[in-house]
């Protein structure tokens, strides 16, 4: 029943014995992790939409210049990018593989991909730490340019929600050990879906942030940010 | 199986024993109702106590000498935000919402116990960070609650050291705690409802409580953005929100970030946090007016979507709190449509609850007392929502007394009224004791009377000019003397009103001591909550088998029935007829 229908309902009306549609009902669709999970990247999403939004409004003041376009700005050349983009691609898939084995009732080798799904993304978070020393070396540490403030702080973001994840795996860990597989798979499901957006979300930063200023300023008039409005 | 038939299977081996798992580290939703509440309105009465404080000085200015300018500013800011997030938003979502969503829906608990345990832990840790400003060098922020940037953060600000940066991560772990309970809110609603609980057939207060939820859920990002980015510019000197700018005669090392950002950020959340109060508010009034005129709610269908419609708008009008910021004419004009245009919706919600009581069998018990004084504060503070609104009327009185005047009664008197409405009618079910009618009604009078002296003198002082968060304001050419004689009077009608609150908690400690033993269902009302087997609601709330839903919530005076209200969980077939009724329809 769509939502509009639902909506719709008139439930002052007498339903005649036996012919009440609400108690032929079953749930068959109970799944509130599922649910906690659809609106947890909801706010997630919210979050970093203001974020970007907020650096798109500062993008247009004077002192923004951007990290990337020119061949003297460090974002320029985007290979410790792709390659940090290359390493969260291994730990999604590899989160995928340990939900195809869960499927198959193959612990050992769920414990397997699991633990490459979290060694996967503790290189990646170490090998995004390397960036944030390269970039401070050439001189553009946290505070040292606007848009500098934001690279650091939309990774750092981005990487606590990796640490939160693998945090919020430990009990499957846990699970794993005692050797109960039988609801493994489902839960992997969420757990794919929580890596797979997080590795959407750094590809969108990894683009903005790797964006020259030609293409922040059309996303900025986009949103409607001019100079008179801030 | 259903959810709920899983967790009555997990609730036997779930049973709390000692003290500690029963009370203190509690996962059963009511426990933690209840711890949310106490700690909610213990910290109300901090700042109910801080706007004493404050009336003292604008009443009799320079007559108490512990009050300085600086101590002014912050007892206005904490006033504030303490009220507006750590009462009203704790004490409506994380209080009722928890107490009253699973019980209305017919679940056992909410759908994450454990999560909704660490939502209460993680909110009291949230207000102790608060409160442990008052105690640091310099003391808790000063900047006003808005916490507008650059003032905030720069010296000459009182509290803008150790006092801003507890303000901020105090937030900021708020925040976390209401996603956490949010998460359960929506998900226990959404996936836990009893058998035959359509959507339309949920109550209102769940209604309001749920899209409450979900605002909050999408705007609280926004206060957390903020307070990150803030937080950042004062410890580690990055320029999100600072602009180039000189303090004390030094040239400061900000590179020229944009406080309006901030300002957008802010209301962002600040708007929708007038909703996030107001829509529980909103769906408790409603059932609170039904059950009291004996009457079903008027226009259901219209009140659950003028909450998701109310809802979804007060996302884009949050600019109408920024008309003095020197933003784009045509902003200005495109917030001012919007703000209007959410006015029709909650009009239409008025007249419903007006139609409600119309040729209703009126109960004037205290907490229809409390619900009919809402709809005249609220009515009051919406009209006066409309002027300022509007770009041209606001720009003049923007800053004054009258905004001060508007808010308190859309925001924290008509709050206040259905917080007071909704206490006085479930205390029963929740300690089992009725309380105090006379003690009751003289709170209701003293409330509802002293709180007009206090506010609506505000909108002639607004009107007069008198500007709001200053110290003192003698000696200003265009302000009359008389503007300090009415100060007085409405400084004397504010401690009236506190006093009125001990009466009210003096009448919690003593009916729950001496009162009455409350019946399971004292107002004879028809949602699950009143048809718990226990009064007060025991562990998994429904006994060994949970409620099956025949009927929405509104079953009041039904023609041909002989009790004025039937039960959501009775059917049809056992639904009592009235005789005479009978005979007089056979006789036709």
């Amino acid at each position: 029943m769509s939502i509009f229908s639902k909506l719709t309902e008139k439930p002052w009306l007498a339903q005649p014995e036996g012919q009440d549609a609400a108690l032929q009902y079953l749930p068959d669709d109970v799944w509130p992790q599922r649910t906690a999970l659809k609106f947890l990247l909801a706010v997630i999403s919210v979050l970093f939409s203001l974020f970007i939004v907020t650096m798109l409004g500062r993008s247009q003041l004077p002192d923004f210049q951007v990290l990337a376009g020119e061949p003297w700005l460090p974002l320029s050349d985007r290979t410790s990018l792709w390659l940090n983009s290359a390493i969260l691609l291994g730990s999604s898939l590899c989160m995928q593989c340990a939900q195809w084995l869960a499927r198959q009732q193959r612990g050992n080798a769920v414990l397997a991909a699991l633990t490459a799904a979290v060694a996967l993304v503790m290189l990646f978070l170490f090998a995004q730490y390397r960036l944030w020393l390269q970039l401070a070396d050439a001189g553009f540490g946290f505070t040292d340019t606007a848009a500098s403030n934001y690279f650091y702080l939309l990774t750092a973001l981005h990487g606590a929600h990796l640490l939160g994840g693998v945090i919020a795996l430990l009990p499957v860990f846990w699970q794993l050990a005692k050797g109960g597989t039988a609801t493994l798979a489902k839960t992997l499901i969420l757990c794919c879906w929580y890596w797979h957006y997080l590795l959407l979300l750094w590809l969108l930063l990894f683009w903005l942030l790797s964006s020259p200023a030609q293409t922040i300023n059309t996303l900025a008039a986009l949103c409607g940010f001019g100079e008179a409005n801030l | 199986m259903t959810i709920s038939t899983s967790y009555a299977a997990a609730h036997q081996h779930d049973q709390p024993g000692s003290f500690w798992t029963r009370y203190v580290w509690s996962q059963d939703h009511k426990v933690i109702a209840i711890q949310y509440s106490l700690t909610a309105i213990f910290v109300g009465l901090v700042a109910l106590v801080l706007s004493a404080l404050m009336r003292l000085q604008l009443g009799f200015p320079g007559q108490f000498s512990f009050i300085d300018s600086t101590h002014y500013l912050q007892f206005v800011t904490m006033h504030g935000m303490i009220m507006v997030v750590y009462l009203l938003t704790a004490l409506l979502l994380g209080g009722f919402g928890n107490y009253l969503i699973p019980l209305m829906v017919g679940a056992r608990d909410m759908v994450f116990p454990f999560l909704n345990m660490l939502s209460y832990w993680t909110y009291l840790l949230s207000v102790l960070v608060l409160l442990a400003s008052f105690f640091v060098p310099g003391g808790p922020t000063g900047a006003g609650w808005t916490l507008y940037p650059p003032q905030a953060i720069l010296p000459g600000t009182p509290g803008s050291g150790a006092g801003i940066l507890l303000m901020l991560i105090s937030l900021a772990i708020f925040i976390v705690a209401f996603t956490m309970g949010g998460l359960n809110y929506v998900c226990t609603v959404l996936q836990a409802r009893t058998r035959g609980m359509t959507l339309m057939r949920m109550p209102l207060t769940v209604w309001g409580i749920f899209v409450a939820t979900i605002l909050g859920l999408l705007a609280f990002p926004a206060l957390l953005v903020s307070a990150v980015m803030m937080f950042l510019d004062k410890t580690v000197g990055t320029s999100f929100f600072m602009p180039v700018i000189m303090s004390m005669g030094e040239q400061l090392d900000y590179s020229g970030g944009s406080p309006i950002l901030f300002q957008h950020l802010f209301w962002f959340f600040g708007h929708p946090e007038v909703y996030i109060v107001a829509l529980p508010a909103f769906g408790i009034v409603s059932d609170i007016l039904a059950t009291h005129a004996r009457k079903n709610i008027f226009g259901y269908r219209m009140m659950v979507w003028a909450i998701v419609a109310i809802g979804g708008l007060s996302f884009v009008v949050w600019a109408h709190h920024m008309y003095v910021s020197g933003m784009n004419p045509y902003f200005g004009f495109f917030f001012a449509t919007t703000t209007l245009i959410i006015a029709v919706p909650t009009a239409l919600k008025v007249y419903n609850w007006v139609l409600t009581l119309w040729q209703g069998n009126i109960h004037l018990t205290v907490p229809m007392l409390f619900a009919i004084g809402f709809i005249f504060t609220f009515v009051h503070g919406g009209l006066t929502g409309l002027f300022l609104g509007n770009v041209v009327v606001d720009l003049p009185l923007s800053d004054t007394y009258f905004v001060v005047g508007h808010f308190h009664m859309v925001m924290g008197v008509s709050p206040v009224m259905v917080l007071f409405a909704a206490i006085y009618h479930w205390f029963p079910k929740v300690s089992g004791k009725l309380l105090h009618d006379g003690l009751g009604k003289l709170h209701f009078w003293g409330t509802f009377i002293g709180t007009y002296l206090v506010f609506l003198p505000m909108h002639y002082l607004g009107f007069l000019g008198v500007p709001r968060r200053y110290y003192a304001i003698s000696g200003t050419d265009f302000i009359p003397e008389s503007a300090q004689s009415l100060n007085s009077s409405i400084t004397v009608a504010a401690l009236v009103v506190a006093l009125m609150q001990l009466l009210f908690i003096a009448n919690l400690i003593i009916s729950l001591r001496w009162g009455k033993t409350a019946s399971a269902n004292p107002w004879q009302a028809t949602t699950l909550e009143w048809q718990t087997p226990q009064t007060p609601p025991a562990h998994g709330n429904f006994g060994p088998q949970l409620p099956t839903v025949y009927r929405w919530a509104y079953d009041y005076s039904v023609p041909g029935a002989r009790d004025d209200f039937i039960p959501q969980n009775l059917p049809d077939s056992a639904v009592v007829i009235d005789d005479a009724q009978a005979y007089a329809k056979a006789g036709q």
